[in-house]
């Protein structure tokens, strides 16, 4: 019974990785890595990072260095988003598309500094995603790409209690930094690159630095946070708040198969912008044509928990598939993303998922399922 | 981390317990599974099926959902269903909080009692779990 752990065999680690043991974390395989999927529990760790604070360890995601005075030309042709537009100390969210239009990787882009780029990739698709940024910077003149993923550490601190954790251990004045803003700091006198983003749907800080330091970074937030009722999470609770707060999530509501504008991604898609990028013609046909489908969230009427792989019925036929479903600890109801065509995407459509065999009720819902008040 | 292993039980190789009490048999999941699983947030059991279903030792009879994961639950006894557990429609975390109390799925009345000597008392389950840690 349960999933049990695959022989760790060749599985990298976090320079955390001791630390999750001694802090009784579960771990688990996730993109190659062998990360903690839960420390006390994933609805509790859950509600401590909407009502408190949750401390994670995204050590595994990749960083690249993009520089040079060819760096933003480069950039544009690689991503949809307009990366002309960052000011320094500003991300963006974007992806990597083919030239179909289907999504090789979604990805934040900082601008650090004239002709100074850095791009965070997921981790299991980081190989992959370097073997592009290589492929493609070739014809390209001075861009200088420098692979940063082992040599960086990565801290999420997330929740509402998160400025009033981080801010007693830094001179940085956290209110100057909005999000999706960054600045370069110093956190408990470990230098960092301060980032307010994240991907829980709370307000939070993404914490960079140094491989040897996370460590000491981690030790430091967690005794901060310990008296504000933070509590380390892991990727399951990640993965539900990312649910309810409507995040894709790679390999999930985003693959090569799916384009960003299917998942509901054309704010971050500028066909329009100044440069060409490797996908734009296909992204521009499917928006002019219309899209053959839609992601829509999806809770059920009845009991039940949709999971990835499940069919969305509508009428006894099949329309479409879930790719990715639980129960939603916030909201105590069982919720779904998945694809269906654009003609049952209206939020109040009744459809059904297929629940090993039976047909439960369910209705297209706006997504996010969750949206913090502000 | 060690789990609760109660020494009055019998336990089945997909981590079910069973107590007996004369033809009576209480059926649950241990405390090794309940924490392999995570928090439970909903139960597929055979509701409707008290006093009307018989099964087999090694049916599938219902499906237990965590956050994370779905897992089947069989049954380790044959015989006819008597009671499935009502409380944990509203409450399915009885089944982490209490695996062997208020967290117990269904009753069976025994068919063919020579199963139990089947199935492993909690010294031999011991063992099974830390052969399945390696």
């Amino acid at each position: 019974m349960g999933e049990h752990e695959t022989a760790a065999t060749a599985l990298q680690r976090t320079p955390l990785f001791e630390r999750h043991q001694a802090l009784g974390a579960r771990l688990v395989e996730f993109g190659g890595w062998e990360m903690p999927v839960q420390y006390s529990g994933i609805i509790e760790e859950h509600r401590a990072v909407r009502e408190r604070a949750g401390l994670f360890d995204v050590s595994h995601m990749g960083e690249f260095r993009i520089t040079g005075s060819g760096a933003l030309a480069f950039l544009q042709s690689l991503v949809p988003n307009d990366v002309s537009k960052l000011a320094i100390n500003q991300a963006l969210y974007t992806q990597l598309c083919l030239p179909t239009g289907g999504t090789v990787d979604d990805l934040l882009i900082y601008h650090l500094g004239t002709d100074d780029y850095m791009a965070v990739v997921n981790a299991g698709t980081m190989p992959k995603d370097w073997a592009w940024f290589t492929e493609h910077a070739a014809a390209h003149a001075d861009v200088t790409l420098r692979n940063d993923s082992a040599t960086t550490g990565l801290i999420a601190l997330q929740g509402p209690a998160a400025q009033r954790i981080l801010q007693p251990l830094t001179t940085t004045d956290l209110h100057t930094i909005a999000y999706y803003h960054c600045q370069p700091g110093t956190v408990s006198g470990i230098e960092c690159l301060i980032s307010r983003t994240g991907y829980t749907g709370e307000d939070g800080f993404e914490l960079y630095c140094s491989a040897g330091q996370v460590g000491a970074l981690w030790d430091a937030l967690l005794a901060a946070g310990r008296p504000e009722g933070l509590l380390p999470a892991g990727l399951g609770a990640r993965d539900t708040l990312r649910l309810e707060a409507g995040y894709c999530l790679y390999g999930h509501e985003l693959t090569e198969d799916i384009t960003p504008l299917e998942a509901g991604l054309g704010w971050s898609v500028k066909l329009n912008k100044e440069s060409d990028f490797i996908g734009r013609q296909a992204l521009l046909d499917e928006k002019q044509h219309g899209l053959k489908r839609k992601l829509v969230g999806i809770v059920l009427r009845d009991r039940g928990i949709p999971r990835a792989g499940y069919a969305i019925m509508r009428e006894g036929e099949r329309i479409g598939e879930v790719t990715s479903g639980t129960m939603c600890p916030t909201l105590e109801q069982a919720v779904a993303l998945g694809y269906v065509p654009p003609d049952a995407a209206a939020p109040g459509t009744q459809l059904a998922i297929e629940i090993r065999g039976k047909p439960v009720a369910a209705e297209v819902v706006t997504l996010p399922f969750y949206k913090r008040a502000k | 981390m060690s789990s609760a292993i109660p020494g009055d039980l019998k336990y089945g190789e997909t981590d079910e317990w069973v107590r007996v009490d004369g033809d009576e048999a209480t059926i649950g999941i241990s405390d090794y599974a309940q924490n392999e699983l995570g928090d439970v947030v909903y139960l597929d059991l055979p509701w409707d099926d008290a006093g009307s279903r018989t099964i087999k030792a090694g049916d599938h009879i219902g499906d237990i959902e965590s956050v994370k994961a779905t897992s089947p639950l069989f049954s380790p006894v044959s015989g006819l269903i008597l009671k499935v557990n009502e409380s944990l429609r509203d409450q399915p975390e009885s089944v982490n909080s209490e695996p062997y109390g208020k967290g117990w799925l269904l009753v069976i009345r025994l068919s063919d009692p020579s199963e139990l000597d089947k199935l492993m008392d909690a010294a031999a389950y011991e063992a099974f779990i830390q052969t399945r840690k390696q």
